[in-house]
Order: structure tokens, then sequence, then C-alpha cells
């Protein structure tokens, strides 16, 4: 950690932040379990936005007051949740076809590792003695229109998450169109890592210290 | 004259037999049918095949079965979770054989045996070690991978009203893998916390209708507890 502190990053909330932002006015979103479903908070109060959830829900508002929870109302964490005006429920194939058919306009997801032309490894470290667990997030990967990412540069080791091919079991290939890290925001695909926005402090050179990744740099 | 209302659990859950596969319906504790459950422990058949999205929490319902030794392999997309620990030691020590599906290609291969279709090409699972050894197939520039239905003898699903006739109507997110469940089992049983005349339940709003079902019993109602996360 302490060779990282010395240069700036963004909090997990303002990684979230800057998520919102780039999500538009009439979306259809799925936030996956974890780091993105901070996202929700922060997702601009002048913009319409639909949260869409995989076990069954869309239009899902909240969590609730406390000592107001239906644990019949849920969201893929199994946490509970609230429904919005408008929201409604479906069975798991509706849900699924959802994503699968490219009806929900963005997804984001937390990483293991992402590949510079957007393989996502998410579920799995390969561990031999782990129990493999997958729910949907490989749904999830090829299923939006478009995949997004949040995930800190490096791991707690150090090590980049930013890779030229993933090491750990891929969740999906070619699928991530875009990385929102701690420290900078990367379009990933065929061509190549772009890098569109890097945090304050922080120069091109620098970032590129943090993956093995060839970066380009196309900040306007 | 069509009833399918069960006076118990018990006989609801009649003729379920040793080496059955059985869908369970529920997300983590949403809509998974723990009356059923019980009883199905309680009738004692034994080397099953479970079908369910999980393989259970704490020690009741799918673990409480799981613990009780009943079930030879589990077929789900997530099973370690916080309180999955039932589970988890039976895999460990091999007692239980694992067929680990995405979430999304889990529904759609239950959809698929209730629909009469062979076997579909999804995208899903395209390269990755979950479709290891699978058909695939470029369709119009994409990748998919071939996967086949999951057909079950016995159905046992959680729902809120069903009439004589075995039309049910869910609640919120317990509803998730309920209604294509239905149509996927020889004997699907539901259970349920009212029982309407034929005609109540408004017929714009049935979600499942009631020829995809056998058997349906009432059951009192209980909150569904907290499952599957980590609590504070």
């Amino acid at each position: 950690m302490s060779e990282q502190n010395t240069l700036p990053s963004w909090s997990r909330d303002e990684i979230a932040a800057r998520v919102a932002q780039d999500i538009p006015d009439g979306a259809v979103v799925n936030l996956g379990i974890g780091l993105p479903t901070k996202v929700a908070n922060h997702l601009p109060s002048d913009r319409e936005v639909i949260l869409h959830s995989e076990n069954g829900v869309i239009g899902m508002g909240p969590a609730p007051a406390e000592g107001q929870e239906d644990y019949d109302l849920i969201n893929a964490g199994k946490q509970p949740v609230t429904l919005l005006p408008g929201g409604c429920f479906f069975h798991h194939a509706d849900s699924f076809g959802m994503m699968r058919g490219g009806h929900l306009d963005v997804c984001v997801l937390g990483a293991f590792q992402v590949s510079a032309t957007g393989d996502l490894a998410n579920w799995s470290t390969g561990a031999p003695d782990a129990i493999p667990a997958v729910g949907g997030a490989m749904d999830l990967a090829i299923g939006a229109k478009k995949t997004y990412v949040m995930t800190e540069m490096r791991t707690k080791k150090g090590e980049p998450k930013l890779v030229e091919k993933c090491s750990y079991p891929l969740t999906g290939i070619g699928c991530v169109s875009r990385i929102y890290t701690d420290v900078a925001v990367i379009d990933l695909g065929a061509d190549g890592a772009k890098v569109i926005d890097i945090i304050d402090g922080m120069t091109f050179e620098q970032l590129q210290t943090l993956t093995e990744v060839k970066l380009q740099d196309a900040r306007k | 004259m069509i009833n399918k209302i069960s006076p118990s659990v018990e006989e609801a859950l009649a003729g379920i037999y040793d080496g059955a596969t059985i869908m369970i319906g529920g997300f983590g504790g949403a809509g998974q049918p723990a009356e059923l459950i019980d009883g199905l422990i309680a009738q004692g058949a034994k080397d099953l095949v479970i079908v369910n999205n999980n393989a259970g929490n704490g020690e009741v319902g799918l673990a409480a079965l799981l613990k009780a030794g009943r079930v030879r392999k589990i077929i789900c997309s997530f099973p370690r979770q916080a309180d999955s620990y039932v589970f988890d030691e039976l895999y460990h020590s091999k007692k239980i054989e694992l067929e680990l599906v995405p979430q999304g290609n889990l529904a759609e291969r239950i959809r698929a045996a209730g629909a009469g279709i062979g076997a579909f090409f999804t995208p899903t699972g395209f390269g990755t070690e979950l479709a290891d050894g699978k058909e695939t197939r470029e369709i119009n520039g994409r990748q998919y991978v071939l996967e086949y239905p999951i057909h079950a003898d016995f159905a046992l699903i959680k729902a809120e009203t069903g009439d004589r006739w075995g039309n049910l109507t869910y609640r919120k997110t317990a509803r998730n893998f309920g209604p294509i469940m239905a149509t996927a089992a020889k004997c699907t049983i539901a259970s349920v916390h009212n029982i309407v005349e034929l005609g109540e339940i408004d017929p714009e709003v049935v979600v499942t209708p009631g020829l995809f079902v056998k058997r349906i019993v009432k059951v009192p109602r209980t909150a569904t507890g907290p499952a599957g996360f980590k609590q504070d």
C-alpha cells in the first residue's frame, strides 16, 4: 500500500460517482454485487435510471427503512430492497432474457482481472480448494449493450488488474468496454486500451507503470 | 371434477421416489418452499438430484435436506454463500456432486425443458471453463455454446395464491424460478398461502396456468427470513 499511497487515488465512492456520471437519463442498468452497488447512491437526481436485478425485478428502489424489510423483495445480493412505482417482477428466464437479449443498456461489474481487449475474470481465482460459484456473472458480462468494470488499478498486493492476458478463469471474452479504476478511466477493445481520464496529480507515464498493458493516451 | 388441492403436505409429496431429480424453487430464502422441503425430509426419499439456484442457507430448508444426506448431486449456479456451510462441508468431503451452471443458462435450460426445446445455442459461458467440452458454433459473427434442457421428475415450488385447477400467482421476487420449474417437471407440487375459488384469481394476473401444476397444498404464511449474505 505504501508505494501506492504516494500517488493520488479516487475513493470507492468517487469511482462510483465517476461511473454514475456516464449513465445517461433513461438507461436500464444492472449493478453487480459488491462495489458496483455504490453507483446507485451517486446517480444524478435529474436523471431517471431504471435498475434491474437478475433475480427478477426492474425498477428497484433503495434499501427499506429498518424494520420494513421484506425478504420476498430482495436484490441479487439477497439483500432487502424496495420497488419504485412502475417497477415489476418477472421470472428468471425472462430476467436473463432481458440481459442476453441485449435489452439492458449498462451493466457494472467488479473484477479480479481485465485484459486490454476486454476479457473479464471476476468469478473464480481458480484456487484448487475453493468452491466454485458463478451465479449470473457470465450472463451479466455478455448481456448488456455496455459492460463497465469498477475496480482498483492494482490488487492489495500491488499486482496489476489490467493485464495482457487474464491468468484467472475467464468470465467472458472481449466483453468489457470500459474500466473505471481508482486512478483512471480506460476504454478497452480490439484496438487496445485507451486512457480517457486520469486523476489530477498523476501523469500518463506514472499511470503506465501500474499496468503491463501498453496504454494509449486518448484524453481530449 | 378437477381438484389438485392436497389436504396435507404429506399427501402432496406422495410418490416421490429414491433417485428422483427434483427442482426446488427459490433464490436464497425467497421462494424456497420450506414446508415442502421439510415434508420431503420426513418422507424419506434419498439419492436425489436437486436443481436450485443455490445450495442451501443455514440449516433450514434445502440445507437441512443436504444435511440429512438425501442429495447425491446438486445442479446450481451459486453454491458458495456466507451461510452455505452445510454444502461446503459435504463438497469438501466429496459427499456431494456439483454441476455448476451460469444462472441464466440454468434458467434457460429449465425453460427449454418445459417448452420442448431439444437444445439451444447461448453466448453465455463461451470461452470459459464452464463451456469446456461443449459444442460451439459461430452464428452471424458471434460465438455460442450448445446447452441442453434440464428435465425433472418433480418440482417443489412456493407460490402465493392458487385454485383447484392449479393456477398460481407469486409474491414479489419470490417468483424467481417457480414459473419455469413448474413447466419442466413431470409432477409440479406448489405450496400456497391462499386457496381461492375458480375465477377469483384475475385471469389477467395468473402467472402459472394450472396445466403445469399437479398438486397444490396450503401452508401457513410465515415471513421469509434473511439468507445468503453476511449479516452485521
